[in-house]
C-alpha cells in the first residue's frame, strides 16, 4: 500500500458537545435515585426511638427508598452464624457423655455470672508468677501407706542412676517412685504425664488405680519444700483433681442415662439405685483415705456427686470440710485448700454462702500462725523473706475473697473490711480485699483504705504492693470528687519512697491511669518527672520496658490533644527513656496511631510539629536493610498520616520548608517522599487558588520553587513508575502554574525515563509485564501532550517527536502490538493539535494552536507525521497477516479504522480508500465481533445523516457486513 | 463351649434384713445349648471363730480351732438334670430369711477372729467330661433395729500429762493441754462418730493427730476366751502443728462390713472402740482411749 495522505477531519468540539449532551432530568424529590443519600430505616436497632419532628422528613424519603441491600441480605440470621447454630445440637448428639458432662459443667459456671473472674484466667496468672529454679522432686507412693520416704542422700546410688531406674517402674500396684531434680518445666509435664495416666487408669477401668493416683497427688500438696513454687504446684495438682471429679461424677450420669439422659436439674429420685450404690461406694472409700489432705482434696472434687445421694448433700458436706481444713496446720497448705474448697463450691452450689463466710474467717483465725515458730524455722530453712512467703498467700485469698465478694451486699463487705482492722490491719489482707472486692466499693472509701494501709505492720507485706491493689481500683472506678486530690498525694509520697526500681514502676504504672483519668497535665508531668528521675539511675529503665510502655499508653488514653501532650515538660524526656530500639520505635508507633485516630484539625502548632517530627524522626530511623516491606509500609502510613495533618494555612513558604524538612528527614521511606511531592503540588494549587490563577511575581517564585522541589525530589524514587506518574504530575502542575521551562523539564525527564522501563515489573510480588502500566502511561502523557506548548529553541512538535523515537527505540515484546497501538493513539492526538482551537487548554498558557495560529506548515508537519506513523501501523499490519495471527491483524485493523472513523478527514479518496480497505481487512478472517461492526454501521449511518457528512454514506454502502455462515 | 453362672440380686446394695425376702436371679449366658445334670442353690449363715495364737498359745490355737456356728441354711433345686438352651437364662428364686428355733441371725460382720458371712452359692452339676460349675455371691444381713431409743450422751476429755495412766514417762514429758469431746460414745452405725478437739496448748509442735478405730473381738472356748483388740481403720484430723485454741472437728464414718452392733453372745463378742492418738514431733504418743457402743436404728 502506498503511503497515504493524512489529513485530519476539522471538529467543533462546542457544536458536538451540544449535540451529545443528554437532556438535563432533574432528579425530583422521593423520586428514586441510586447515588441518593440512603436514609436506612434499622427497624430492629431502634425500636421505638424514633418519634416526633425529627424523623418525619427521614421517614418520607426513607418510605420510597428500597431497602439497604446489604442489610436485607443480613436480614434474619448471617449464614454463619445460623451454621453455628444449626452445628451445636449436631456436636451435642454426637459428643460421648464426658463430654455431655463437661458442657454442663461450663454452663453450670456461666450460672455463677459472666462478671465473674473464672478460675481458667487466675489458673495462668498463679503459673506465670510463682515460678522457681530449685530442683523439685515428686514422691509417690502407690499402693500402702506403710513406710517412710528414704532419705534421698543416703542412697549409694547415684541420684541420676536411681532416677532411671525408677522410671522403669510404673504405676505399678505398690511401686514407689521418687523423681528427684525435676525443673519446673520438668515437674509440670510429670504432673500432666499422671493426669494422662489416671485418664487412661479410668478408661481401662482400674477405678482403684485411679483414686490411687489422685491420692497420691493430693498428698503431693502437704510438701512445702521449695515453697515460691507451692502456688504453681496447687494449680498443676488441682487440674489432676478436677480432671477425677469430672469423671467420676461423669460415670455416676452415665449409669443413670441409661433409659434416657438425665435432666439438667434431676434430683435424687431420677437417680437409680445402682448408681446410687456405686456413689456411696465413692464417698465410703474416700471417707477411709488415712491422710488429712487427700481426704479433704478428694472429697472436695466430687462433692458435686453429692446431688446423685440426696438433696441437702452439698449443703452438709460443704461447712464440715471447712470445719476439717482446721485441721491442717501449716497455714499456706491451709489457705490453698481453703481455696480449692470455696472454687469446688462456688462452681458446684453458688448459692451457699455461709460457707465460703466460714472458710474466710477461718482463715482469719488462722494467720496467726504464719508468725509461729514452726512456718519460721521452714523460711530459714529455704531462705526465704518474710514478704516473699506472704506474697504466696494472695492467689488463694484473692480467690476465696472473689468468692464471696461477688454480688455480695454491701453490709457484708463493710464487715469484712472491719474485721480486716480488728487483726491490726494485716497487710496481707488488706491487700486481698482491695484486690477482690468491687472497685466502686473500694474507691469508694479509698480514704479509709489509705489510712488503714498506712497503719499497716512494715516489715511484713511490702505496701507499695498495697498501694498498688488500691491505684488499680481507683483507676477502674471514681473516688468522690473532694478527696481525689489528696488521695494521689497521699498515694504517690509511699510510692516516691519506693527504693527498687522494679518496685517502684510496677506500683507507678498503676497509678498512672488514676492520674490521667482525673487530673490534668500538671499532675501527669509531675509524675512523669518522678518516674524519670526514678528510672534513669543506672539505666533502671532498661528493665522496666513494658511497664513504661504501658505508661505512655495509659497516657495517651486519657490524652488525645497534642498540643496539650506535648506541652508537658517531661513526655518527650520520658520517651528518651527508651533506648532500646525495638521498644522505641513500637512506642513512636502507638504515639502515632493515637494521633492519626485524634487529631482531627490540621496543625501548625510547633510544638506539636517538633515532637511528632521528632517521633517520626526515631521510626524512620530504625528503618535499616533488614526492615522488612510490610513494616515499611505501615511506618511510612503513619508518617504520611502525620504529614497530613501538618498545616500552615496561608503561609505557603512555611509549608515548603517544612515539606523540605521532612524530606531530609525521611529520606528512606519512598512512600513518604511520594506523599511530600504531592503534598507540594497541591501546595502550587493552592497558591495558583488563592491568587485565582494570574500568580505575582513572588507567588510565581513560590511555585517554581515548588516545582524545583518535585522536580530534585522524584530522581530519588526508586520505583520507576512512581517517578514517571510524578513527573507527568508535577508537570501538569507546572504548566497549571505558567512554569513553561518547569514543564518543559518534568516531562523531558518523563521521556527520557521511558527507555529505562524494565519489561516487566514486580506487582505485589508477582513479576508481571510492565506493558499495559507503560501503554497506560503514555496515554496518559499524551494527553497531556496536547497543550504543551512547543519549545522556541526546539523544533515543532518537540516533544511529540521525542516521546514517538522513544517509543519506537524501546525494545518492546518481541510479539506484541504494544508500539503498534502506542501509534494509533498518537493520531487522534495529531489529529486534535490540528484543529483550530483546541478541546481543552490552560489558563494563561498558549497552546500551539495559538502560537502557530493554524499555520500550513505546522499543519503539514502533523500530516507528515501521520502518515509516518500510519506506514508504520499498516506495515505492521503486513506483517501479522503474514503469520499466523489473523485476530491480532483484525484487531489492529479495526482499532486503526476507529481512528480514521473519529478523526480522519474521509472525504479525502485516499484515507476513505483505507478507511475502506481497513473494515475488509479486519473482517477477512471473520474475526471481528458481529455486534460491534453492526453497530459501527448504525453510528455511520447515523453521522452521514448529519450536515456536512454525505460523503460518509458513500462509504458506508462500500462496506460490507460479513455475514457469518 | 464356654458358659458363665452368675447370679444376680435383685437389691444393689444386696442388704436385707430378717423376716425378708431375698430375691434374685441366677444368670446362665452360653452359645449353644448346654447339658446339665442339675443346678442348686443353697443360701447359708455361719460365724466363723477363729483363735489367735497370742492370747491362747499354738497349741491350743491349732487344736481348738472353733467350730463354726450356722445361723441359716437351705437350699433348693432350681432346675433338674435337663438342657438349657442357647443365649441367656434368667431364672429367678427366693430365699425368706428367717431362722428356725430361736437363733438369731447377727449382721454380717468382717473381723479378724470373728467373722459374720452369709453366703449363697449356686452349683450346676454336669457330664463327668465337663467340670462342674459353681459360683457363690455374698449378701449382707443388718440386724434388725433396735427398738429402745438410743440417748446421745456426750463424752468430753482433757489430756495433759497428769492424766496419763503410763506414770513413768511423766517426768519427761513436754507440757501440753488438749481439750475435746465426742457427741456421742453410744452410736448408730449408719452416722459418723462426731465431736471436737482443741490444742490450747503445747510445748513441743504436734505432728499429727489420728482417730483410730479398733474393734475388741472375744472368742469363749472350753478353756477360757481371748480377748483382741486389733485396728480397723486410722483417721488423721490434724497434720502439723495445728492452730492452737482452734477446734478441730472429729470426724469419722463408719465403714461397712468391718463393723457391726455392739454384739454379746454366749460364744463370742465384737465390741468396738476408739483412740484419740495424738503424736508430738519428739515422736511421744499420747493416747486416750473411748469404748464404743454401736447399735443400728
Amino acid at each position: 500500500m502506498a503511503a497515504v495522505q493524512w489529513r485530519s477531519s476539522g471538529r467543533s468540539y462546542d457544536a458536538e458537545l451540544q449535540r451529545c449532551r443528554p437532556e438535563f432530568a432533574p432528579v425530583e424529590f422521593g423520586d428514586y435515585h441510586p447515588l441518593k443519600a440512603i436514609t436506612v430505616t434499622d427497624s430492629k436497632t431502634r425500636r421505638g426511638a424514633r418519634k416526633g419532628s425529627t424523623s418525619s422528613s427521614c421517614s418520607s424519603s426513607s418510605s420510597s427508598v428500597p431497602p439497604d441491600p446489604l442489610s436485607s441480605l443480613m436480614d434474619g440470621t448471617d449464614p454463619l452464624s445460623m451454621f453455628a447454630a444449626a452445628e451445636t445440637p449436631a456436636i451435642t448428639h454426637s459428643v460421648s457423655a464426658g463430654d455431655l458432662g463437661r458442657k454442663k459443667r461450663e454452663k453450670e459456671e456461666e450460672a455463677v455470672g459472666a462478671d465473674f473472674e473464672p478460675w481458667s484466667l487466675r489458673r495462668g496468672e498463679i503459673l506465670a508468677r510463682f515460678t522457681t529454679t530449685e530442683k523439685l522432686s515428686i514422691n509417690l507412693f502407690m499402693g500402702s501407706d506403710r513406710g517412710k520416704d528414704p532419705s534421698p542422700g543416703s542412697s549409694a546410688v547415684s541420684e541420676k542412676v536411681r532416677t532411671r531406674l525408677e522410671e522403669l517402674d510404673d504405676l505399678e500396684e505398690g511401686s514407689q517412685r521418687e523423681l528427684l531434680n525435676l525443673s519446673q518445666q520438668d515437674y509440670a509435664n510429670r504432673i500432666e504425664e499422671l493426669n494422662q495416666s489416671l485418664k487412661e487408669a479410668w478408661s481401662s477401668d482400674q477405678k482403684v488405680k485411679a483414686l490411687k493416683i489422685v491420692i497420691q497427688c493430693s498428698k503431693l500438696l502437704s510438701d512445702t519444700s521449695v515453697i515460691q513454687f507451692y502456688p504453681s504446684k496447687f494449680v498443676l495438682i488441682t487440674d489432676i483433681l478436677d480432671t477425677f471429679g469430672r469423671l467420676v461424677f461423669d460415670r455416676i450420669w452415665t449409669m443413670c442415662s441409661d433409659p434416657r439422659t438425665l435432666p439438667e436439674s434431676f434430683t435424687v429420685d431420677d437417680v437409680n439405685d445402682t448408681a446410687k450404690e456405686t456413689c456411696l461406694n465413692w464417698f465410703f472409700k474416700i471417707a477411709s483415705i488415712r491422710e488429712l489432705l487427700p481426704r479433704l482434696y478428694v472429697e472436695a472434687a466430687i462433692l458435686k456427686c453429692n446431688r446423685f445421694l440426696n438433696k441437702s448433700g452439698i449443703q452438709e458436706t460443704l461447712p464440715r470440710l471447712t470445719a476439717m481444713i482446721r485441721g491442717i496446720g501449716d497455714p499456706l497448705v491451709a489457705a490453698y485448700a481453703r481455696a480449692y474448697l470455696c472454687r469446688v463450691g462456688i462452681e458446684v452450689a453458688p448459692q451457699l454462702k455461709d460457707s465460703l463466710n466460714r472458710n474466710f474467717f477461718d482463715l482469719l483465725g488462722s494467720l496467726r500462725q504464719i508468725s509461729s515458730e514452726s512456718v519460721q524455722n521452714q523460711l530459714v530453712l529455704q531462705r526465704v523473706e518474710v514478704p516473699e512467703y506472704l506474697t504466696l498467700y494472695s492467689p488463694a485469698i484473692n480467690w476465696i475473697l472473689q468468692c464471696i465478694a461477688y454480688r455480695a451486699p454491701e453490709p457484708l463487705l463493710m464487715e469484712m473490711m472491719e474485721r480486716c482492722k480488728k487483726l491490726g490491719n494485716n497487710a496481707l489482707l488488706l491487700n486481698s480485699v482491695m484486690r477482690a472486692f468491687r472497685a466502686e466499693f473500694v474507691a469508694a472509701r479509698a480514704t479509709d483504705f489509705i489510712g488503714m494501709i498506712k497503719d499497716c505492720d512494715e516489715a511484713g507485706f511490702p505496701k507499695h504492693l498495697l498501694f498498688g491493689s488500691l491505684g488499680r481500683s481507683v483507676a477502674c472506678a471514681d473516688p468522690p470528687e473532694p478527696e481525689r486530690l489528696t488521695i494521689l498525694n497521699e498515694a504517690w509520697k509511699v510510692v516516691t519512697k519506693v527504693r527498687s526500681p522494679q518496685d517502684y514502676i510496677n506500683c507507678a504504672e498503676i497509678w498512672v491511669e488514676f492520674t490521667c483519668r482525673h487530673f490534668t497535665k500538671r499532675e501527669v508531668n509531675t509524675v512523669l518527672a518522678d518516674i524519670i528521675k526514678h528510672m534513669t539511675p543506672d539505666r533502671a529503665f532498661e528493665d522496666a520496658y513494658p511497664q513504661l510502655q504501658s505508661v505512655i499508653r495509659k497516657v495517651l488514653t486519657y490524652f488525645h490533644d497534642f498540643s496539650v501532650l506535648f506541652s508537658m515538660e517531661r513526655f518527650l524526656p520520658f520517651l528518651d527513656m527508651f533506648q532500646k530500639d525495638s521498644v522505641r520505635v513500637e512506642v513512636c508507633r502507638s504515639i502515632m496511631e493515637v494521633f492519626i485516630k485524634h487529631q482531627v484539625e490540621p496543625t501548625r502548632d510547633p510544638v506539636i510539629l517538633n515532637a511528632m517530627l521528632h517521633i517520626c524522626k526515631t521510626m524512620h530511623d530504625s528503618v535499616n536493610a533488614l526492615t522488612l516491606e510490610d513494616e515499611k509500609r505501615s511506618l511510612s502510613l503513619l508518617i504520611i498520616g502525620f504529614i497530613r495533618m501538618v498545616s500552615f494555612g496561608r503561609d505557603f513558604e512555611q509549608q515548603l520548608s517544612f515539606c523540605v524538612e521532612a524530606r531530609a528527614s525521611f529520606c528512606n521511606l519512598e512512600a513518604v517522599l511520594v506523599q511530600l511531592i504531592h503534598t507540594v503540588n497541591t501546595l502550587a494549587m493552592e497558591t495558583s487558588s488563592v491568587m485565582r490563577g494570574s500568580h505575582s511575581r513572588k507567588t510565581a517564585a513560590f511555585v517554581r520553587a515548588c516545582a524545583a522541589y518535585s522536580f530534585i525530589t522524584v530522581p530519588s524514587l526508586s520505583s520507576i513508575f512512581s517517578r514517571l506518574s510524578l513527573y507527568l504530575l508535577s508537570g501538569q502542575v507546572a504548566l497549571a502554574n505558567q512554569c513553561l521551562s518547569q514543564a518543559d523539564a518534568f516531562l523531558k525527564a518523563a521521556v527520557s525515563l521511558l527507555p529505562e522501563v524494565p519489561r516487566s515489573i514486580s506487582v505485589e510480588g508477582k513479576l508481571r509485564s510492565s506493558e499495559s502500566f507503560l501503554l497506560d502511561f503514555i496515554n496518559n502523557f499524551l494527553s497531556t501532550l496536547l497543550v504543551v506548548p512547543d519549545h522556541p529553541e526546539h523544533g515543532v512538535l518537540y516533544l511529540v517527536r521525542g516521546l514517538l523515537n522513544m517509543v519506537q527505540d524501546y525494545t518492546w515484546e518481541e510479539s506484541g502490538d504494544a508500539k503498534v497501538r502506542v501509534y494509533i493513539s498518537a493520531l487522534p492526538l495529531l489529529a486534535a493539535m490540528s484543529q483550530e482551537t483546541y478541546l481543552y487548554s490552560i489558563p494563561k498558557v498558549d497552546s500551539n494552536e495559538t502560537l502557530y495560529g493554524g499555520d500550513p506548515k505546522f499543519l503539514s508537519e502533523i500530516n507528515k507525521l501521520c502518515e509516518t506513523l500510519i506506514g508504520q501501523v499498516l506495515d505492521h499490519l503486513k506483517t501479522l497477516g503474514r503469520d499466523e495471527s489473523a485476530r491480532r491483524q483484525a484487531a489492529m485493523a479495526f482499532s486503526l479504522f476507529g481512528v480514521l472513523l473519529a478523526h480522519g478527514d474521509l472525504r479525502n479518496n485516499k484515507l476513505s480508500q483505507l478507511f475502506v480497505n481497513l473494515w475488509n481487512l479486519s473482517h477477512k478472517h471473520g474475526h471481528c465481533e458481529t455486534r460491534v461492526s453492526v453497530r459501527t454501521l448504525e453510528f455511520l449511518k447515523h453521522q452521514s445523516q448529519q450536515a456536512d457528512m454525505s460523503h460518509l454514506s458513500e462509504a458506508v454502502q462500500r462496506l460490507a457486513l460479513q455475514t457469518r455462515t | 463351649m464356654s458358659v458363665t453362672l452368675d447370679i444376680r440380686l435383685k437389691r444393689a446394695n444386696k442388704v436385707y434384713h430378717e423376716g425378708e425376702v431375698v430375691a434374685g436371679v441366677i444368670l446362665l449366658v452360653c452359645k449353644e445349648a448346654l447339658q446339665h445334670h442339675g443346678i442348686s442353690l443353697s443360701m447359708e449363715g455361719l460365724v466363723n471363730l477363729q483363735l489367735s495364737s497370742k492370747s491362747v498359745g499354738v497349741f491350743e490355737a491349732f487344736y481348738n480351732s472353733v467350730k463354726p456356728i450356722q445361723l441359716i441354711s437351705s437350699n433348693i433345686e432350681v432346675a433338674k438334670a435337663g438342657k438349657i438352651p442357647g443365649g441367656r437364662t434368667e431364672i429367678p428364686f427366693e430365699f425368706p430369711l428367717t431362722t428356725k428355733g430361736n437363733k438369731v441371725l447377727y449382721e454380717t460382720y468382717h473381723g479378724v477372729f470373728v467373722n459374720i458371712q452369709y453366703m449363697l452359692r449356686c452349683d450346676m452339676k454336669r457330664s463327668l467330661l465337663a467340670k462342674d460349675l459353681s459360683r457363690s455371691c455374698e449378701f449382707i444381713v443388718h440386724s434388725q433395729p433396735q427398738k429402745a431409743k438410743v440417748v446421745r450422751t456426750p463424752v468430753s476429755f482433757t489430756i495433759t500429762p497428769d492424766t496419763l495412766q503410763n506414770s513413768k514417762e511423766r517426768s519427761t514429758l513436754p507440757k501440753f493441754l488438749v481439750r475435746g469431746n465426742l457427741d456421742a460414745t453410744n452410736c448408730v452405725i449408719s452416722q459418723p462418730l462426731t465431736g471436737e478437739v482443741v490444742v490450747e496448748n503445747s510445748d513441743v509442735p504436734i505432728k499429727s493427730i489420728e482417730l483410730q478405730l479398733v474393734r475388741v473381738e472375744t472368742c469363749g472356748c472350753a478353756e477360757g476366751y481371748a480377748r483382741d483388740a486389733t485396728e480397723i481403720q486410722n483417721i488423721q484430723i490434724a497434720e502439723g502443728d495445728v492452730c492452737h485454741g482452734l477446734p478441730i472437728p472429729i470426724y469419722m464414718v463408719f465403714p461397712r462390713l468391718f463393723i457391726c452392733p455392739t454384739l454379746e453372745t454366749t460364744n463370742f463378742k465384737v465390741e468396738f472402740e476408739v483412740n484419740v492418738v495424738m503424736m508430738l514431733h519428739d515422736d511421744h504418743l499420747i493416747t486416750e482411749n473411748f469404748p464404743l457402743k454401736l447399735c443400728r436404728v
